[in-house]
Parts: C-alpha cells; sequence; structure tokens
C-alpha cells in the first residue's frame, strides 16, 4: 500500500519524509539490538540443554538468533536490493496528524502520573474536542465532564477497582 | 434419560424469579465488563464474588456466571467497533470484525459473533449435560507433553504464510516470543530479561500489548488517513440480524469444528484464547473463502467467538467434576465454590444436585438471555461509528489506557501500551503483521513452560512426544498443519498433472 | 434487601455520605480504638486470582463488608509478577500509607532468596497471623503404599525411568522447599515438576503424571473423598484437630504428622497481614483488631475448617518472633537446596 502511494501519487517535494528502505533498515537495526540483548541476558542464566531438558535462557537464546538473523536478511534485503523501495515512509501532512494525536495522547499518560486518570482524561477531551473537532464549548463539557464521571461511578464505586488518583481525589477524600 | 430428568430438576431451581433476575443483572454487568479492555471475566468475576457472600450458593453462582456469559458476549464488541480486544479470546474477532466495521458492516458483524457465541456455547453445554462424567476422564489424560503438543497444534494450525515478507513474519513472531519471556520463569524461578528492574518483573501482558497494537494503532493510522472512520455509513437497520441469520446455515461444517475444537480446549483446558486463535486458523486453511480472511469476512468473525464461547463454557466442566479451573475465570468461580462452603469435585455432582443442576440449567437459560440482551444492543453499537472520530478517539484512548492500568493495577502499563501503540503504528506501515506477534505473545510462555515440564518428566529425551497415542497424534497432526500449505500446493500441482494428463 | 443491585447502590451511597461528612462523622463511632480510615483501604494480594491467598482475601473482604467491620470499602487488588515481589515491594515503597495492607503467604520469604530481589518482613510492619496452611503428603490411591514407610521404601529403590515425580506449585517456592528437604532427609532424589497452580498439581496427580505432591489440604481434598487420591502424612508437629470424617471414616485427625511416621520434616505456611513501614501503633491496633473480629465469625470458622487449617493466629511481638525464626529457617532449607539467588 505503501509502495503505491509512493509511485502514484505525485507528492509535492516538501511531503517527502524518510523513504521506506530507511525505515526499513532502522526498524531492522532496533530488531537487531533488541535480538542481542535477548541473548546476552539468556546466556547469562544458562542458554544450554541440561540433562534434564532446556535450561532457563535456552529458548529465549535461540529465540533471539532467530530473530537476529531475519531481520539481517531485512537489512540486507533493503540495503542491496537491485529494486529498493524508495516510496516515501509517510507524507509530511500525514505526519503532522499521526503527531497531533500522539503527543497529545503522550501527555496524556504522563498527566495520568501527575494529577490521576479522571482529571488527566477531562483535559485530554477537552483539549482534542476543541483542538481537533472545534466543537463549542457547550458540546465539550458534557462529554469532558460525563466520561470521567461514568468511569469514576463504574470502577471506584460499583466494581471497587481503583485507578490512579492524584491530589483533586485526595482532597475530596478517595 | 436421568440427565434430562436432573436437568427438568434444575429448571424447576430457577422457577425462584429472583434467581432471573440475578441472571439478567449479572449479563448486563458482564457484557459491561467484557466491553472495558482489561477489566476481563476472571477479574469482573473475582471483584464481585465478596457481594454473593450472603446470597445462596445457587443464587451467586448464577450471577456470577451469568457475568461470565456477559463477558464472553461483550468482549466482541469492541474488537469489531475500535479494534480494541476486550478480552483475550476476542482478538482473533478483530481480524475479520473491524474490517467489517470499516466496510459498513458493523451490525452483521456484531450479530454473527453473538450468535456464534451463543451456537458455541449451547454445544459445550449439551455435552456437559449428558456426556460431563465421560469427558472429565478425558482431560485427566493430559499431562505437560499433551498440553505441549495442544499449543503447537494451535501454533501449527494458525500459522501460514501470509502476504509479508517472510523473514518479517519470522521477526514478528520472535519478538512476541522474547517478550513473553520476560519477567520470572515458571520452571526454575529465575529472572529473565529483568534487566534489575521492578517494573519489567511483571513481564509484558498480552493484553496491554494488543491494547496498544490493535486498539492505539489503529487510531494513528485512521489519524493518517485523514480523520474519518470508514464506518461512518453503518446501516442500522434492525433486519440486519434476520439478515445475517440466513447467512449462517451454511458454515454448519465450520461451526462444527469450531464447537468441537472448543469444547476440547474448554475440557483439557487449553482455554478460550488458544481455542479462538485455532479456530479462526482452520477455517482460514479449510474454508473456501480462506483467502478473503482478514479483509472482513463473516465466516472469520463467527469460527473465533464460537470457538471461544464453546472453550468458555465447557471450561466449567472439570471445574465442576474434578476440581481443576479450564479457565481463569473458572479458578475464581472454584474459589467462590469454597468461599460458599461448597466442595467442588467429582462428588459435587452427586452431593449437591441442585446446586449443579441450577447452573446447568442457567447455563441454557443465560445464554438465551444473554443473546437478546445483546442483540438488542447492535443497532446501539453499530450507532456509535456515527459519533464523529474527533469526540470517540480521545474517549477511545482514555478507555484504552483505564484498561490497561487495570490489567494489572501497574501505572507503567499505560506508557507500555502507548509504545505498543507506535510499534502496532510502525509496524502495519512496515508490513511486519501482527497476529503471529500476539499468538507468540500469549501461547510463548505457556507452550515453554509445558514443554520444559515434559523435559523434566522425561528427562530430556524428546520421545515423550511420542511415548502414547494422544501426545503422539496431537503432535503429528501438528506437523501436518503445518506443512499443510506445501502439501496442499503439491496435491493442486498433482491434480492439476492428472487432469492435463486426462485431458490429452 | 437481598439483591445485588441494592447493595452495590447502597455503597455508591455509603461512599458518598462518607466524603461529605468526612472526619466528625467517623471518629466517635469506635471509642477503643484511636485510628480509622479515611478512605478505601487496598488489600494487596501477592499471588494471582484464584489461589489460596486470594481466596483468603476475598473470604476476608466478603466477612467484613457482610458484618459491616469497617466504615470504608476494603477492595483486593492482585499483584502477583515476579512470585509475588511486586506486591511486596509496593507495600515497601508505601512508607507512613495506612490504607494498605498485604496478605502474605511463603513467598515472602522465598521470593527475595530465590530471585534476589530485596524485601523482607522487617521493610514492612508486621499486622497479624491469620493462620497456618498446612502441607499433606498426597499420592494416587493406586498407589501399592499406604504409609510414608511403603512410600519411602519405594521411593528408595526407584531408579532409572522409575524416578520418583514430585509436582508442585512454582518453582523454588514451599513446595520444592519441601522436596528439597525430604530429599535432604532420605538421600533420595525426586524430580520436581512445577505447576501454576495447586488445582492443576492435584489433577496431574489423579491423572498420574507425577507420583507424588504435597497440596494443600483444600487443593486435594476432593479428590481424597472420591477416593483418587490419598494421603500419607501432614508436615505440622501435631496431628490436625478435624475429627469429622472424610473419606473411608477418616478424617484429617486420622493422618499421622510426618513426623510420627519417620519423615522428621516440619513445614508451615504463613497466612498473615503485614501493612507499609513505619505504621504508628494505632493504625497498627486498628487491623489488630479488625482481624480479631473476622475471626471470631463463624463464615472464617466454617472457611477454617473446610480447608484444615492450623489455626495458630498471632500479633504483635510474637508475630514478629515467630517471622525472624520462619525468615532464619527459609534461609537454611533453601540454602542447602541451594535454591538462593547468586
Amino acid at each position: 500500500m505503501s509502495t503505491e502511494s509512493g509511485h502514484s501519487a505525485p507528492t509535492a517535494h516538501n511531503e517527502k519524509t524518510v523513504t521506506n528502505r530507511t525505515m526499513d533498515a532502522a526498524v531492522a537495526l532496533i530488531f537487531m539490538a533488541l535480538a542481542a540483548l535477548v541473548m546476552s541476558d539468556s546466556w547469562r542464566v544458562g542458554a544450554r540443554w541440561a540433562s534434564d531438558g532446556p535450561q532457563a535462557g535456552y529458548f529465549p537464546f535461540y529465540v533471539g538468533l532467530i530473530m537476529f538473523i531475519a531481520s539481517t536478511v531485512t537489512l540486507v534485503t533493503a540495503l542491496v536490493s537491485r529494486h529498493p523501495d524508495l516510496g516515501n515512509f509517510v507524507d509530511r501532512s500525514q505526519l503532522v496528524s499521526v503527531m497531533q494525536v500522539l503527543i497529545p495522547t503522550t501527555v496524556y499518560v504522563g498527566l495520568i502520573f501527575l494529577v490521576g486518570i479522571y482529571l488527566a482524561s477531562a483535559v485530554f477531551i477537552v483539549f482534542f474536542m476543541w483542538w481537533l473537532g472545534k466543537y463549542p464549548v457547550a458540546k465539550i463539557i458534557p462529554v469532558a465532564v460525563g466520561v470521567p464521571l461514568a468511569l469514576f461511578v463504574m470502577f471506584e464505586i460499583w466494581f471497587l477497582v481503583p485507578l490512579p488518583k492524584g491530589p483533586l481525589e485526595t482532597a475530596l477524600g478517595y | 434419560m436421568e440427565a434430562l430428568t436432573s436437568l427438568i430438576g434444575g429448571f424447576g431451581v430457577l422457577a425462584d424469579p429472583m434467581n432471573i433476575v440475578y441472571m439478567f443483572v449479572g449479563i448486563s454487568l458482564g457484557v459491561l465488563i467484557g466491553v472495558l479492555p482489561g477489566l476481563g471475566g476472571a477479574n469482573g468475576v473475582a471483584i464481585l464474588l465478596p457481594l454473593t457472600f450472603s446470597m445462596s450458593p445457587v443464587s451467586a453462582i448464577i450471577m456470577l456466571s451469568s457475568i461470565y456469559w456477559g463477558a464472553l458476549f461483550g468482549g466482541a464488541i469492541t474488537s469489531i467497533l475500535f479494534n480494541i480486544p476486550g478480552e483475550p479470546w476476542s482478538v482473533a474477532t478483530t481480524f475479520d470484525g473491524h474490517p467489517m466495521a470499516q466496510k459498513g458492516k458493523a451490525g452483521e458483524a456484531l450479530t454473527g459473533a453473538f450468535t456464534g457465541s451463543f451456537i458455541g456455547a449451547f454445544f459445550a453445554v449439551l455435552l456437559i449435560t449428558f456426556l460431563a462424567p465421560v469427558i472429565a476422564k478425558f482431560a485427566l489424560q493430559f499431562g505437560p507433553a499433551e498440553f505441549f503438543a495442544v499449543y503447537l497444534l494451535t501454533f501449527c494450525s494458525f500459522v501460514g504464510m501470509g502476504k509479508e515478507p517472510p523473514a518479517k513474519v519470522i521477526a514478528a513472531m520472535m519478538l512476541g516470543f522474547a517478550l513473553a519471556a520476560v519477567g520470572i520463569d515458571t520452571v526454575t524461578g529465575q529472572l529473565r530479561m529483568t534487566f534489575g528492574s521492578v517494573e519489567l518483573l511483571r513481564g509484558f501482558d498480552f493484553l496491554v500489548a494488543v491494547i496498544g497494537l490493535f486498539g492505539v494503532g489503529e487510531i494513528l493510522l485512521t489519524m493518517e488517513e485523514g480523520l474519518a472512520f470508514k464506518g461512518k455509513s453503518a446501516s442500522i437497520n434492525p433486519r440486519v440480524v434476520l439478515h445475517t441469520w440466513a447467512q449462517i446455515p451454511k458454515y454448519w461444517a465450520g461451526l462444527l469444528r469450531s464447537a468441537i475444537v472448543g469444547c476440547w480446549m474448554g475440557v483439557t483446558p487449553g482455554g478460550a484464547t488458544p481455542a479462538s486463535f485455532m479456530s479462526y486458523g482452520l477455517a482460514k486453511k479449510f474454508s473456501k473463502n480462506g483467502r478473503n480472511f482478514g479483509k472482513g469476512e463473516l465466516e472469520g468473525v463467527i469460527m473465533p467467538e464460537t470457538a471461544a464461547h464453546a472453550a468458555g463454557t465447557s471450561a466449567l466442566l472439570p471445574m465442576l467434576t474434578l476440581g481443576i479451573p479450564g479457565s481463569p475465570t473458572a479458578a475464581v468461580l472454584l474459589g467462590g465454590l469454597l468461599i460458599w462452603g461448597l466442595q467442588p469435585g467429582p462428588l459435587l455432582f452427586v452431593e449437591q444436585k441442585d446446586f449443579v443442576w441450577g447452573l446447568i440449567a442457567s447455563i441454557y437459560l443465560g445464554n438465551i438471555a444473554g443473546l437478546i440482551v445483546v442483540l438488542t444492543t447492535v443497532p446501539i453499537f453499530a450507532a456509535i461509528l456515527r459519533i464523529p472520530f474527533s469526540v470517540i478517539a480521545p474517549i477511545i484512548l482514555v478507555i484504552c489506557a483505564v484498561g490497561a492500568y487495570t490489567v494489572h493495577n501497574a501505572g507503567l502499563d499505560i506508557a507500555v501500551m502507548l509504545i505498543f501503540g507506535v510499534i502496532g503504528y510502525l509496524f502495519k506501515k512496515l508490513q511486519y503483521p501482527l497476529a503471529p506477534l500476539v499468538l507468540a505473545l500469549v501461547l510463548g510462555d505457556m507452550a515453554e513452560s509445558s514443554f520444559r515440564q515434559a523435559m523434566l518428566v522425561s528427562q530430556g529425551h524428546l520421545s515423550i512426544f511420542w511415548s502414547n497415542p494422544l501426545v503422539g497424534s496431537i503432535v503429528t497432526l501438528a506437523l501436518v498443519m503445518l506443512v499443510w500449505p506445501l502439501v496442499s500446493k503439491v496435491m493442486a500441482r498433482l491434480n492439476g498433472g492428472k487432469e492435463a494428463a486426462a485431458a490429452e | 434487601m437481598h439483591s445485588a443491585i441494592a447493595k452495590i447502590v447502597r455503597r455508591g451511597a455509603a461512599a458518598l455520605a462518607v466524603t461529605t461528612a468526612l472526619a466528625p462523622a467517623v471518629m466517635p463511632s469506635w471509642a477503643h480504638a484511636a485510628w480509622e480510615p479515611t478512605k478505601t483501604v487496598e488489600f494487596i494480594v501477592p499471588a494471582g486470582t484464584g489461589g489460596g491467598a486470594d481466596q483468603m482475601a476475598r473470604m476476608i473482604q466478603g466477612i467484613v463488608q457482610k458484618n459491616n467491620l469497617m466504615s470504608q470499602p476494603l477492595v483486593v487488588i492482585n499483584k502477583s509478577g515476579g512470585a509475588g515481589a511486586e506486591g511486596f515491594l509496593d507495600v515497601k515503597g508505601s512508607n507512613r500509607n495506612p490504607h494498605k495492607i498485604i496478605i502474605s503467604l511463603s513467598n515472602l520469604f522465598t521470593t527475595p532468596l530465590a530471585t534476589g530481589v530485596p524485601f523482607s518482613w522487617k521493610d514492612m510492619t508486621p499486622v497479624s497471623m491469620l493462620a497456618l496452611d498446612e502441607f499433606v503428603l498426597w499420592v494416587n490411591a493406586k498407589a501399592p503404599y499406604d504409609d510414608v514407610k511403603g512410600f519411602l521404601a519405594a521411593l528408595k529403590a526407584a531408579s532409572g525411568d522409575q524416578t520418583f515425580k514430585m509436582g508442585g506449585t512454582g518453582s523454588k517456592q514451599e513446595d520444592q522447599i519441601i522436596t528439597a528437604a525430604i530429599e535432604q532427609k532420605t538421600g533420595a532424589k525426586f524430580i520436581y515438576v512445577p505447576y501454576k497452580g495447586g488445582g492443576d498439581v492435584a489433577a496431574q496427580l489423579v491423572g498420574g503424571h507425577v507420583t507424588a505432591s504435597v497440596n494443600n489440604p483444600i487443593e486435594a481434598v476432593s479428590q481424597w473423598r472420591a477416593g483418587e487420591l490419598k494421603p500419607l502424612c501432614v508436615f505440622d508437629y501435631q496431628r490436625l484437630p478435624y475429627k469429622e470424617p472424610i473419606a473411608n471414616g477418616k478424617s484429617w485427625a486420622d493422618i499421622p504428622t510426618c513426623k510420627e511416621s519417620g519423615l522428621d520434616i516440619e513445614y508451615l505456611m504463613l497466612r498473615g497481614i503485614l501493612m507499609p513501614p513505619n505504621a504508628s501503633k494505632d493504625q497498627v491496633d486498628y487491623f489488630v483488631e479488625l482481624f480479631k473480629k473476622v475471626r471470631a465469625t463463624p463464615e472464617w470458622q466454617e472457611f477454617m475448617q473446610k480447608g484444615a487449617f492450623n489455626t495458630t493466629a498471632l500479633s504483635g511481638p510474637e508475630y514478629s518472633a515467630w517471622l525472624t525464626k520462619a525468615e532464619a529457617t527459609h534461609k537454611d532449607l533453601m540454602e542447602k537446596a541451594g535454591f538462593v539467588a547468586k
């Protein structure tokens, strides 16, 4: 699909980010690093076949080894292929759209640790609806208050499952 | 028929209207628990267990088992609508369920999933009613080697080369295995790949990974394609139920196969999650439309759901007859039996007739009631897709975060989920398949520990996997499944050759 | 009003009432305890849902709820990662938080030794011991021996393919420690096969996949009653007090202790409560009182009998002394067996 968009869509010059080949190689390298980590730790706990069967690290070690080999194949294919996939990995405008969700979500996850999940969720919904949806405040408030409130009733009161809470809830006695 | 008279007695127990009320309350709570990812059947039942303390055991088990049915039904809802599996066993449902919703066929997919669930449960409860003692004996045959054989079979029936590059398929699957190995090793008690971190002690939970990979990843992909859910035009017509039902009878062979797979996995006890994967894999291999699986095929929704619900229901059988839980939820129910002052095990059927047959009767009624409850919600849930993306997306992300947290009550799991979301997005774009990763993550741990238990028993001799007809035939079947694509290709060529020869 | 919905609603109402009239409403109602929880108390279970510790915790939650023993809700939370290390580390790290308690099992001693994760009971505040769980040596009912003597003779005679397999829960935890202790006492050798839960082990023993197990009574009693397993001895210093017949006219009290049968091993598993470090005396006293009330309920006593528990209950200095001794015993047993992480 991505190759298709790379070839068929006459993307403007400024839409170019990185090629599929570069991303392929980068991800393969990450895989290889991960595989090396897995192998080294498995070797530490013992990766041999003992008299009573495999040791704790036996399977993870070979899992790491296979992962390493498979990713090397991917890397080599990406680098030396005669028909490299030079299509665009993601258009700049698409990347912006993805970041529009990814960055606020990351901030949201960080906020959960600071102020608890209920307040963070309300803030997140307000931001999302206001910034991306351009909704009027009258429509935003019911959703932003209603969803965390419903979660609160369901989890803290019905099911007695405590979710992460912050200073606000503590002040209210929870 | 002794079983039949006992069953009628069981329905007599249900005549108490209060028990019917408990049943509906249980099912509604169960659907809610099933919809919320992270809060699974086992958690849900465990959370509500203390509530039942002052009820009679019969009412208590009816309510708790109804929660379980509700959760089994409800798991499919978010899988289909948002690509977020509400329960581990509904992961396989996302493969075709979500593409169907994107094509505007959410109603059909939901109806198919619910109906499949019902059929699976019905098949399983018939088994419990009439064959409980026979089946219970079968479950005892399963030692570590047999368990490993079952996991191997699940793998081999599911794995087949798709359109993705083989090196990437293998890398993704190995990543799943590696992640499954993080944490404490059950066989030696050693810590693996925790690198001194407390947070890594708990390992990577399958559900947290799946909520990220599928749920968050899906939202990122949707963003990339411009703010729109493709399923917007979902036609909401009550007749969609009848229309879908009309299509179901033609899948009878697949349904039967899925129900058998499910019952087998529930009884032995392999669990509902492997059952759903195995059933999906088998359907893909043997269906005429196998090639279209993954693109929104109704069959691909019905089959895993049938197997999952059959497994979930038949998991009660070893619990009642042997005292071995067939699933995590059954394990909690088992604890419940003790709390209510009952002793699970071989004598339960003799000593607590009212309880056992009341429960069995409630499985029949509970599933009918459950089907009615969830089918009436089909139009409501399908309508959710009409909500604009910028409203529903933050709500989905909030629910994902809550779900990731509740799996282990761990805050860091929310961050892990987000990372998996990014991985899910990258993988999709770079043509790394997610299904093998997820399957390896869910089965890797169980498969490895049963393999090593078997090796301990045999002191390192692989011959244990062919040491008796049962394990030998499962392992052989698994290996046949693995090479099946090759075999069928060769067969096709041979047939083609013959036809060509005949034509000459 | 017995319906669950009513309960849920009532619970909600109670929670609301508490938030609106927080301190003044609660304080005077308990004359003898100066401290009272002011919010939900988290009850940590350092093991998965469905296991022995989880069952007991949820049983306690049910008893507290049914008898209105607490003004605030008690919620059970499972933190089972790293053989329970996750749960204990959580409590260890919650300095001065009185709204958290943890139910302990033997992994309080075994996990730090086996994995090297740093925690001990001294990092927490001991509250009280609720009971001790028994261990019984079980074999398949079809086994040719009926007592420990016959079992040990067969164990010693076994060699090669006939090696005895001991099924147990987890690795380097209580079941394997007992197995190692038997090996040390007799010089015989077992193959220890670890499984995920006690129920699995009992079923594997019935199916003949292992030769023996040291299941807790509650995990194997139903198979005993059904005539599929038989108990050989109990790893306690005295016989069990429960005289009610269970199977073939035999009761728990008829099972000899291992010591009197010539296998001099004692092992009991802690079921006790701890709370975070630096809890004040008032706070500890509150929970000591609470568990005293829980233990007095008929539901608890029935549970103790069903599971054939040793009902020793301690608190204060006696409990600390018991913990000190148990920690030393575990260290000794595990060092001898070579289970301590390097």
